[in-house]
């Protein structure tokens, strides 16, 4: 996708909800998506599922969880680009390693700070970013797209980072206002991430009257709706993950899927659950 | 030794190489550092400045995800700590996996932002609670990061630490003699002349541990705290 975006994205910004959310995510987008400790739309990953998506670019910001788990055990998904994958305390993403070692997903592999650094590149409208360290890693030699040069202002080297412009942000946070203005709090890596996308969807626990841009208070953690495309009202949309200062996430649960999904007849029949539910 | 005298004993000697230090931060999943790290906060009357990740409390950063690399980056983040699926006699850490980095034949989590930080933070603790010898190789299949001059190794039986490009004993845990340890670890090591025994924590340390260092454990590490309220 270029700027202003050129494929198509069904006008679903009248009256979102989940479905039409997952409905303006085209096959093929490259999607970024918070880790589980951050603001995960399970609710909007639930339809993007049902309504077979294909061909997906995973982005973690910078790592991923659930979501990227759920997502590629469905077939949802062509590649991640990611700095880890795994289920917190749950340890490894079971259907992620199944898809790994059949060969049907790409891994891009990343560490956390490149991936902040390619998308501060694009929320600046420029091609890469200078990165400290990282040079020794054994990491540079898998991605023959950065790039190692001297610095021209100081000794030594740094690593130059591609811009990372995701097609786009899926998130789910507390707040949005009926402007689209939408309330993250202290979880900044979504600021950055909608700078970066080409469009930010989310779902929330509510919407309220206020103006969130009036108060400093509430302005200071809020993604304005000039990032904003879509926002749809979703109680409880994290779940099973958690989303700070609301709710924590379901641990039984996590583990639940965790052990059921090592076996593929076992995914399926948490996900044919998950899928029933709502 | 017990599994929870074994781990205090790792506390107290992780504890005792952050005092002094501004600003320590701990990542993901690592229970023992964050005790560590607050324990040496209390015995600092604290001055010692630390940051958990996944903690509303117990964090100063306000930035988002990019704050940490940030503050590692210009020298405000005085010690970190990482693990390894292995970690080699160089000090070197692989987080990523074994065999062809490209088709791991095993595939850990990732490699986090170990990196980069490994080679801009001065003061990394390396950290692992099962010493054994698929864990500590002679090398390691990926370097996730390499090693360093000065680098320590925090085993749930010994203290190691980076001389002349190699880990070399420095304590062993009480109970421990070198033969054991020669017998746990999977590249030849020479110990120190004055290595001795790693000191336990003192009584103090240990009531801090029970106290408000369990108490500020619970948001993030609820089991680990009540086992160090049981003490």
């Amino acid at each position: 996708m270029s700027w202003p975006p050129s494929s198509p994205c069904p006008e679903v910004l009248s009256a979102p909800t989940p479905i039409t959310l997952a409905a303006a995510i085209p096959d093929g987008a490259s999607l970024a998506l918070a880790p589980d400790y951050s603001g995960c739309s399970l609710v909007t990953i639930r339809e993007l599922i049902r309504r077979r998506a294909r061909g997906l670019r995973l982005i973690g910001l910078p790592q991923l969880g659930l979501q990227a788990d759920l997502l590629i055990g469905a077939g949802c998904v062509a590649t991640i680009e990611t700095a880890a994958i795994c289920l917190g305390e749950a340890g490894i993403a079971p259907a992620f390693e199944r898809a790994r070692r059949a060969g049907e997903v790409q891994i891009i592999e990343s560490t956390c700070p490149a991936i902040h650094a390619g998308l501060t590149a694009a929320e600046k409208g420029i091609s890469h970013l200078p990165l400290a360290g990282v040079i020794g890693s054994d990491l540079v030699d898998l991605r023959p797209d950065w790039r190692i040069a001297d610095d021209p202002f100081a000794t030594g080297q740094l690593l130059l980072v591609p811009a990372i412009r995701p097609d786009i942000l899926l998130c789910h946070a507390a707040l949005a206002d009926n402007a689209g203005n939408l309330w993250i709090g202290v979880r900044r890596e979504l600021m950055l991430a909608a700078h970066a996308s080409r469009r930010t969807l989310a779902t929330v626990e509510e919407v309220v009257d206020h103006d969130l841009l009036a108060d400093d208070v509430w302005a200071a953690g809020t993604i304005p709706a000039l990032y904003v495309d879509g926002i749809a009202e979703a109680p409880n949309g994290a779940a099973p993950v958690g989303l700070r200062g609301r709710y924590p996430s379901d641990r039984a649960r996590l583990h639940a899927y965790a052990e059921a999904a090592r076996t593929a007849e076992g995914f399926n029949r948490f996900l044919n659950a998950w899928l029933g539910d709502g | 030794m017990a599994e929870q005298g074994r781990r205090l004993v790792m506390i107290a000697a992780i504890a005792r190489r952050l005092a002094g230090l501004r600003h320590v931060a701990v990542g993901a999943a690592s229970p023992i550092p964050a005790a560590a790290s607050l324990l040496a906060r209390a015995l600092s009357d604290d001055s010692v400045t630390v940051s958990i990740l996944g903690s509303a409390h117990h964090s100063s950063f306000t930035d988002g995800g990019r704050e940490l690399f940030d503050c590692a980056a210009q020298g405000r983040l005085d010690a970190f700590f990482l693990s390894g699926a292995q970690i080699d006699a160089t000090g070197a850490v692989n987080l990523l996996g074994l065999g062809d980095p490209m088709a791991p034949t095993r595939r850990f989590l990732g490699n986090f932002g170990a990196p980069y930080l490994a080679s801009l933070v001065p003061n990394v603790i390396l950290c692992r609670t099962d010493h054994g010898p698929e864990t500590l190789v002679e090398k390691v299949d990926f370097v996730t990061a390499p090693g360093r001059e000065g680098r320590r190794l925090v085993t749930d039986r010994c203290v190691f630490v980076v001389e002349e490009g190699r880990f070399r004993l420095e304590t062993r845990h009480p109970g421990e003699t070198l033969e054991s340890l020669r017998a746990a670890t999977g590249f030849n090591f020479e110990a120190k002349p004055d290595a001795g025994i790693t000191e336990a924590p003192d009584n103090t340390m240990l009531s801090l541990l029970r106290g408000p260092v369990a108490q500020a454990m619970h948001e993030v590490y609820p089991a680990f705290a009540a086992e160090l309220e049981r003490g």
